[in-house]
Order: C-alpha cells, then sequence, then structure tokens
C-alpha cells in the first residue's frame, strides 16, 4: 500500500502500543542543550536512571552563549552555570558535546546537519520546539518538553500520538526577491497559527523540488508556528549531497546502502494525505508580521487589517496586537521606522542566507541609529562567512557580526531590545516580549528584508531597495 | 512508581482572556535561566503582572479574589510557541491543578499531561459561559471532573474534550509515562536492531 514518508517512518519505530493508546516511539536520534536538559538530568537522578544509549544522544549549547565575546567564563553567572551543568552531565554519562572550543557549536538545529547526524528516515526528538528544522532532510523531528528529554534519555522511546499528514504544495515560481521564509510566513498566515494542530506538514511541488537543503529548513523551521508539531520535505538528490562526506554521514559501501533506503522512506506515488494544499508560487510577495503571532501577517505593499474586516477571536487578538505593536489598522506597514535589524536564529542564519544579503549590502550602509547585527547560525557557518570575506562586507556596511548562537531570537543572552525598540528580525517568534524587553516589538521577514530595512531605517520592500527585478 | 488518580479538581477559578496565549507570555524567556523547575510558579505571566520596575500591573492573577485559584481558564491554541515544559511547570507551582481552555498548542497539552495538569477544552458556546461565570464568581469553587469529563459550575454541567490517551493516563495514575516506557525496555532493543543507523 502506498504510504507517506511519515507512515513509514513511524512504523519502523514503533515498539508497541501503550496502555493508554499511545504509542512508544523509537527516537533514533537525540539533541539536546543546556536549557530544557538540566532538570531532565536531575529527574533520572531522582530516579535512579542512567542514560541508556548515549551515542545516540548529542549536545551542544546555543540560547545562553553570548554572542560578543563567547570567552568564559560568561558575564551572566547563570549562564555560565548552565554551560557547567551541560558540561557535567556530557561528561558523567558520555554523550558527544559540540562544546565551544570544539569548532562546532551553533544552534542545535544547525548542528545536526552540518555534522550529518541528522538523516532521513530517522526519527529525531530535541527539547526545543523548533526541532521539525531537521525535517528538511526528510527526518522525522519532535519538538519536546523536559519530561521528555528524561523519556528519551531513559528510554530512547517517546509516548506520543499518531499525526494526520497535511501535503503542501508550493509550485510554479518564486518572483525575484521572495524567499524561503516568505514562503512559510505565507503558509503559516493562510492556514493560521493552529491551522496545524494535529499534523505533521509535508511540503512538496517544484518549488520545494528547487530549493536547497537550506531553504528548506527555513520552511520546515517555522511548521510549529503554524501549529504542526512537525513538518518535512521527501529526501531526495539535494539531500544526499548535502550530507555526503560529513562527519556522522554514512562512508564507502555504508553510504550506497543508506542512500538507497532513504530513497524508500519518500511517500510513495498515490499516497494518502489527510488533507492537501495547494499554494501558486506566482502569488507569494515579499511577507512580513504586523502583530504578535506569525500568522498575523500581509505582504510588504499590503494595508494592515482593519478590525472591522475581522471576526471573533482574530479580532480581539488583532486589537491587541496593534496596541502592543503601537501600530495602526488599515495602514501600511512599509515605511514604519525600525530600531534594531536582526539577522540570525535557526530560522535563517546560514551560508545561504547571508550569502544573499552580503550581495545586496555590499557597498550599503546602515542607517544611523540602527543597531544592526549580523549572528551567524554556528561556528562553521561563522568560519566559512569569514573565509568568503562575508563578515567584512557586514562590517563595512555598518553591521555587527558576531559568534554564532540563538542571539536575539528569544534573548536568553546579552542580545535584546531595550523599551518598546522595533525590531526587523529574521527569527520565528514576534510574540510579546519575545525578543528580551517586555514592551519590545518584532516584525518578521526574510533577511534580505532585515537588510533592506536596516539601510532604510524603515521597513521596506526590499526589491525596491535593492532593485531586485 | 504509583502516581495519584487524577479524577477531578476542585478550586476557584481565574480567567486569563485571549486566544494564542503563547509560552513566551506564559513564562519570559530570561526565567528559564535555572537548572531547575523550582521557584518558576513566582514567573508565571511575569510580564503580564509586572511592570518592568516590579510594581503590579492590573492583571486578574493578581487580584486579591483570585489569590489561591487552583483553575486557570482561558481562550483557544493556549500554550502555542515554544516547547518549553517551564510553562505548566510555573502554572503548576503558582498552585494551577487544571487549565480550561477552547484549545492548547500540542506541546504544551503533552507537557502538562505528564506532569499531571489536567488540560480540558469545552465548546465555544460552553466557554462563554464558563468564563462569565468564573468572572462573575471569584469566591466559588467549580469543578473540573476529569473522569467524567465535564466541568461542573454555577449548578451546571459542560462536557468537555479530553483526548482517550490523557484520560486513561490522568484517571488511572499513569499520565507520567516514563514508567510504561521502561516495560518496553526489550521492545526497544529489538526495533533499535532493524535501524542501521542506531545499531
Amino acid at each position: 500500500m502506498a504510504k507517506t514518508l511519515f507512515e513509514k517512518v513511524w512504523d519502523a519505530h514503533t515498539v508497541r502500543q501503550l496502555p493508554n493508546g499511545q504509542t512508544q516511539l523509537l527516537i533514533g536520534t537525540h539533541l539536546i542543550h543546556e536549557v530544557t536538559s538540566p532538570q531532565a538530568f536531575g529527574m533520572l537522578r531522582d530516579l535512579g536512571l542512567k542514560v541508556k544509549y548515549p551515542s545516540r544522544t548529542f549536545a551542544t549549547v546555543d540560547h545562553i552563549v553570548p554572542t560578543l565575546s563567547q570567552v568564559e567564563p560568561f558575564g551572566d553567572p547563570m549562564a555560565q552555570a548552565m554551560i557547567a551543568e551541560l558540561r557535567k552531565n556530557c561528561a558523567e554519562h558520555g554523550i558527544r558535546f559540540f562544546d565551544i572550543s570544539s569548532g562546532g557549536q551553533g544552534i542545535v538545529h544547525m548542528v545536526g546537519p552540518e555534522q550529518g547526524i541528522t538523516q532521513p528516515g530517522t526519527t529525531i526528538a530535541c527539547g526545543d520546539s523548533h526541532t521539525a528544522t531537521h525535517g528538511a532532510f526528510g527526518a522525522i523531528a519532535f519538538g519536546i518538553g523536559t519530561s521528555q528529554v528524561r523519556d528519551v534519555l531513559a528510554t530512547q522511546t517517546l509516548a506520543m500520538s499518531k499525526l494526520k499528514v497535511r501535503r503542501i504544495n508550493v509550485d510554479g515560481e518564486l518572483r525575484p526577491g521572495v524567499y524561503a521564509k516568505d514562503v512559510i510566513l505565507h503558509i503559516i498566515r493562510l492556514l493560521g497559527v493552529n491551522g496545524g494542530l494535529g499534523y505533521a506538514y509535508e511540503y512538496g511541488g517544484s518549488v520545494f523540488d528547487r530549493f536547497s537543503c537550506e531553504e528548506r529548513m527555513t520552511v520546515c523551521n517555522m511548521s510549529i508556528e503554524g501549529g504542526a508539531r512537525c513538518g518535512y520535505v521527501n529526501p531526495d538528490a539535494h539531500t544526499f549531497s548535502y550530507l555526503q562526506n560529513r562527519p556522522f554521514a554514512p562512508k564507502g559501501a555504508e553510504w550506497e546502502a543508506a542512500v538507497v533506503r532513504w530513497k524508500s522512506f519518500a511517500s510513495d506515488p498515490g499516497c494518502h494525505y489527510d488533507d492537501v494544499v495547494n499554494i501558486k508560487a506566482e502569488e507569494i510577495r515579499p511577507t512580513v508580521t504586523w502583530g504578535i503571532n506569525p500568522g498575523q501577517a500581509i505582504f510588504i505593499d499590503e494595508k494592515m487589517p482593519e478590525l472591522a474586516t475581522l471576526s471573533g477571536g482574530d479580532r480581539g487578538t488583532a486589537e491587541e496586537a496593534y496596541k502592543y505593536m503601537k501600530l495602526k489598522e488599515g495602514a501600511p506597514i512599509k515605511g514604519t521606522p525600525i530600531n534594531v535589524a536582526f539577522i540570525g536564529s535557526c530560522t535563517n542564519a546560514r551560508l545561504g542566507d547571508l550569502l544573499e544579503v552580503a550581495r545586496f549590502v555590499k557597498g550599503r550602509k546602515v542607517k544611523p541609529g540602527v543597531r544592526a547585527m549580523v549572528v551567524p547560525g554556528s561556528q562553521i557557518v561563522a568560519a566559512q562567512c569569514e573565509k568568503q570575506g562575508l563578515d567584512k562586507v557586514f562590517l563595512e556596511a555598518g553591521f555587527e557580526w558576531r559568534g554564532a548562537g540563538c542571539s536575539m531570537c528569544l534573548a536568553m543572552n546579552p542580545d535584546r531590545l531595550r523599551g518598546d525598540e522595533l525590531c526587523a528580525s529574521s527569527s520565528n517568534r514576534n510574540f510579546k516580549g519575545r525578543q528580551g524587553s517586555p514592551t519590545g516589538r518584532t516584525v518578521l521577514m526574510s533577511p534580505v528584508m532585515v537588510a533592506a530595512a536596516a539601510v532604510t531605517g524603515e521597513i521596506s520592500d526590499a526589491r525596491e531597495v535593492f532593485a531586485i527585478a | 512508581m504509583a502516581l495519584a488518580k487524577i479524577t477531578q479538581v476542585t478550586g476557584r477559578a481565574v480567567v486569563v482572556p485571549g486566544d494564542d496565549i503563547d509560552t513566551d507570555r506564559i513564562i519570559p524567556a530570561r526565567y528559564l535561566k535555572c537548572i531547575t523547575f523550582d521557584g518558576l510558579g513566582e514567573f508565571a505571566f511575569y510580564d503580564e503582572r509586572k511592570n518592568e520596575d516590579g510594581t503590579e500591573k492590573p492583571h486578574p492573577l493578581n487580584a486579591p479574589e483570585h489569590q489561591g485559584a487552583t483553575v486557570l481558564v482561558s481562550g483557544f491554541n493556549f500554550g502555542c510557541g515554544s516547547s518549553r515544559e517551564h510553562a505548566p511547570q510555573s502554572l503548576y507551582r503558582a498552585g494551577f491543578r487544571a487549565v480550561i481552555a477552547g484549545s492548547f498548542a500540542e506541546i504544551f497539552f503533552g507537557n502538562s499531561t505528564t506532569i499531571g495538569l489536567p488540560c480540558v477544552c469545552p465548546s465555544k458556546e460552553d466557554l462563554a459561559k464558563i468564563t462569565a461565570w468564573a468572572e462573575e464568581n471569584p469566591a466559588e469553587e467549580m469543578t473540573v471532573d476529569v473522569a467524567g469529563r465535564m466541568v461542573v459550575c454555577g449548578g451546571k454541567e459542560y462536557p468537555v474534550a479530553l483526548p482517550e490517551s490523557a484520560w486513561e493516563g490522568l484517571v488511572e495514575g499513569r499520565w507520567d509515562a516514563i514508567a510504561d516506557l521502561l516495560e518496553g525496555e526489550a521492545g526497544v532493543a529489538a526495533t533499535m536492531g532493524k535501524l542501521p543507523y542506531v545499531r
């Protein structure tokens, strides 16, 4: 019978049915970081349990790492305590840790693919909701809570309920200046921030066939922002070529066998989807958020919705959003002054993102008064950029060039908004207070759109600013 | 590991109105800087409850009549966003023992169930009635009848949705999956044996 990738991976990893009807699902690969793991190790100790399969857990440090200087001790003693705790736990249990000194440290969702740990047809879990990023490689990847981190450490399994699968096709040609970020913001706008409840999202169509693995990561990353527990793209030649020769990828004869096996996980022609959504690529324009959740988004050349056109809960949330964002219903968002421009996060801080931004900011200057920063997602990305001289391009243009980490996406480190600053951000969440100030304002957009805002000092259409046509 | 059977929660309720209340709002990221969950109760809805200078804002959770409430009532898509278990942990440690909402984000729902915090969903119409009753009767108790899948308040019963697996776990005292997962050990090794990447 024709099956989806989700069903095949689910079946291959099913251990048994639990008494409550859920499935005990094998989690082949477990990724951990400093924020959601210490309590899990504490729970293990309280229960007298050990890490059952330490070679299947990989650790790095990302949320709390200062990006101005990664030299220890960190200025924040609690941040120092958290990295120390992770080091201790990894050493005690024999878990591989991509530490700051390793050259492989970075945002956990960058480290997995870079190391070739993230592979097609596998199950991955991490105590972070953006774990769906790994779905870009045809993995089924779940964000989990800390008690579940404990479950994976102790048993290499999770108690899970099976998801339905929604196929989202984006077919055609994206217009110039429209990026993967615009595609996912558009999908969330169409289907809603809770539209994915109970679903895994399978992204496909000619746009995804052409997308690089990095672009697929941007889309899969924000699946949770649409309420979907995971999102994925079927593995293909892009996937295999990305993974080949990575440190943890199979080698030699094992590589050939792995590719055959990985291909077999792709959704079969004629398989059943619980829902199908079709989107025309040509309809998507550069997209920005205006509100306090990622679904509150418009095309850059649209006006923000009038409250009278909204109903029920949408209207209430919009009213709250306009009040918080200090924006006006019915007004254009283009031209709104910004204070900060942030290019970074697990959504958009890869080499491809930064190459594209550098192409446009070369020879341009950040508007005086705007605080602009580029934060590579990993030490490997940082090294790649520096090798190609991108750091110089950014510095020359007036951006700060930082070390690898989550940075201002969630401000668990010194990078944060002050007061009600408005930030043009390539990150994934525009929730109230998300970027570290309880009154700080976030407008989500693609990295090139952030660059345009940095240069003009206001929310702008990158197609105009950079003459993209 | 014997866990308590959570069949019903009775207590005073407090309404935190709104849809799409995300986990950053339930507990801002800066309070995730910790290595235990102890003490997180005081940070529940911190930025909604307090000004930056630490003084209190008008908020239902600050109101004297709602102190000691054990049932939280909110809107749709409650707990969306980050997977941080710190969110339900902070609510639990702030004294809440049940949450009633129009719907829940999936990870939040799972995290809550795993720590024994039942999350139930009445119909949209009933949620409005429960909300109105709770706002008008801060001194009165309501019951979240987990076993009977009902909310009882003001002499009325409102049916609520609670998925079978969560219902079974709460009512049977198996809401924390770890014991069941440990029992599956032999099957885990067998499943791993069939998967080249974990061998």
